[in-house]
């Protein structure tokens, strides 16, 4: 079957008008993360209120949360690809998850390297043992083992299969991660949006709040360019695999 | 009905396999036994602050030696060329993974049914807290381990290099349930008063229990498909 599978041609031959609007699209999504990038600084710097006891190091907060706003949201990304190619056993579907996983693990990584700078200033101290910094490390660590997966050997569709399951499995911790700080209750990480169970903390001033919404949407514009251009990059790798392939079997014969 | 009984076939054949050899068994309980003596370097059993570790190296114990019984159970079934024979078997993917849950989840409850006494002995442990709610603890968490872990290990026996890859799958997904069953295993231990917040921890792995064996018992099929 697999094979099969491997010798599939379908995607060969593209059109050049479908090559032409691919480029515009990903034109666009890359002025559009521009453009976006710049109007979040301005709101970031400029127009969102300056923390009273933290300064200027609380600005690093807005990239912090945007940042693990888009991880969580490529896992989702993966997880929900990773079932659409369980039932539909589709190529494009493995490379969405693929993708999707590579960009948040990168992500990831920044939460997990502007979480300690923000934490030196605001506690003083770089790491603590904390849930949501725990469960934010396993996180990181479950996807490692995911691209891990994907460096075995074997056929494809094997490979695909098999991280796909681990995708669906590994998801299990975003959640986890989310509602950390609600369920264990810790004094460190705030709860921004909502009363936190306390009813008292939380709350976040309005200019603030506007900054942060700006850079959410401005990482999330930056996803979908990094996504499109991830996914396209995979395509030609997979194109070239397939032209060698067939330029080895003219030599053979 | 059916399930069942293939299950129970395979988890019969494993452990008969291991009476007669005894290969995995010994080797868990001797390396129990090493994880014990190394950490009575480096905690002086005469010191009293040492009994804080033992709720930790309770749970060391069974997640290394696991991991050893663990990576067993699919390879040898790989090296021997009979996953082959299991999957051609008029069974479904279902009972592969029960028969070797059971099988793999009978020989932990061995290892800890030598060694954990054995670690209580050797440091001259005083036992404070209830044995029904200590049991429990060490049945669910060592549940949702060898579950996830059984599952994992039908997913790395696929690669070249599944003794590496265990591990790394493994660990991370597992971290939830020890957190819990260690914070657990420490409250029951030694602080019976807080004894509704170690409940609050065993029903959080109750749940992790679950969901993750109903998930791998869905997800099985995609694993051990050809």
């Amino acid at each position: 079957m697999s094979m099969n599978l491997e010798r599939e041609k379908a995607t060969l031959p593209k059109t050049q008008v479908a090559d032409a609007k691919s480029t515009n699209l990903s034109k666009m999504l890359f002025a559009a993360t521009v453009i976006s990038m710049l109007v979040s600084l301005y709101f970031i710097f400029i127009f969102a209120a300056e923390e009273k006891s933290m300064h200027a190091a609380q600005k690093i907060f807005y990239f912090h949360v945007s940042s693990a706003w888009l991880a969580f949201m490529a896992f989702f990304v993966t997880f929900v690809f990773s079932i659409l190619f369980l039932i539909k056993r589709k190529r494009i579907f493995d490379t969405y998850a693929y993708v999707s996983a590579e960009i948040g693990v990168v992500f990831t990584i920044i939460v997990l390297t502007t979480g300690p700078i923000w934490a030196r200033s605001a506690w003083n101290t770089w790491w603590v043992w904390e849930p949501r910094l725990i469960t934010t490390l396993i996180l990181f660590f479950i996807y490692i083992a995911y691209i891990m997966i994907r460096q075995m050997d074997g056929v494809w569709d094997k490979k695909a299969r098999l991280s796909a399951v681990f995708g669906i499995i590994g998801f299990a911790d975003v959640p986890i991660v989310f509602f950390a700080i609600r369920w264990w209750q810790t004094k460190f990480h705030p709860i921004v949006f909502g009363d936190g169970p306390s009813q008292k903390g939380g709350g976040i001033e309005d200019t603030m709040l506007a900054a942060l919404l700006i850079t959410i949407t401005s990482f999330t514009i930056l996803y979908s360019y990094l996504l499109y251009k991830g996914v396209s990059f995979e395509n030609m790798r997979m194109k070239v695999e397939q032209y060698k392939e067939k330029l080895r079997e003219k030599m053979e014969n | 009905m059916n399930l069942y009984r293939t299950a129970l076939f395979l988890a019969k054949k494993d452990l008969y396999s291991e009476l007669k050899t005894k290969q995995i068994l010994t080797t868990q309980i001797i390396f129990a036994g090493l994880v014990i003596v190394v950490f009575s370097f480096a905690f002086d059993p005469a010191n009293n602050t040492t009994k804080a570790v033992i709720p930790g190296v309770i749970w060391v114990i069974i997640v290394f030696a696991g991991i050893l019984g663990l990576n067993r159970s699919f390879i040898s079934e790989q090296r021997n060329d009979t996953i082959q024979g299991l999957l051609v078997a008029p069974m479904e993917a279902q009972s592969i993974y029960l028969g070797k849950f059971l099988a793999n989840f009978a020989m932990m409850l061995v290892v800890e049914l030598v060694s954990i006494p054995f670690l209580f002995l050797l440091f001259d442990f005083k036992f404070l807290g209830s044995l029904p709610y200590f049991i429990l603890t060490i049945f669910l968490g060592s549940f949702g381990f060898i579950a996830i872990g059984t599952f994992l290990a039908a997913l790395a026996a696929n690669s070249k290099s599944s003794e590496m890859l265990l591990p790394l799958l493994l660990f991370p997904i597992t971290t939830p349930i020890l957190i819990g069953v260690v914070q657990a295993t420490k409250i029951i231990l030694s602080n019976m008063e807080k004894l509704s917040s170690a409940i609050a921890w065993i029903q959080l792995v109750t749940a992790y229990d679950v969901i993750f064996f109903v998930v791998c018992f869905l997800l099985i099929d995609y694993v051990l498909e050809v």
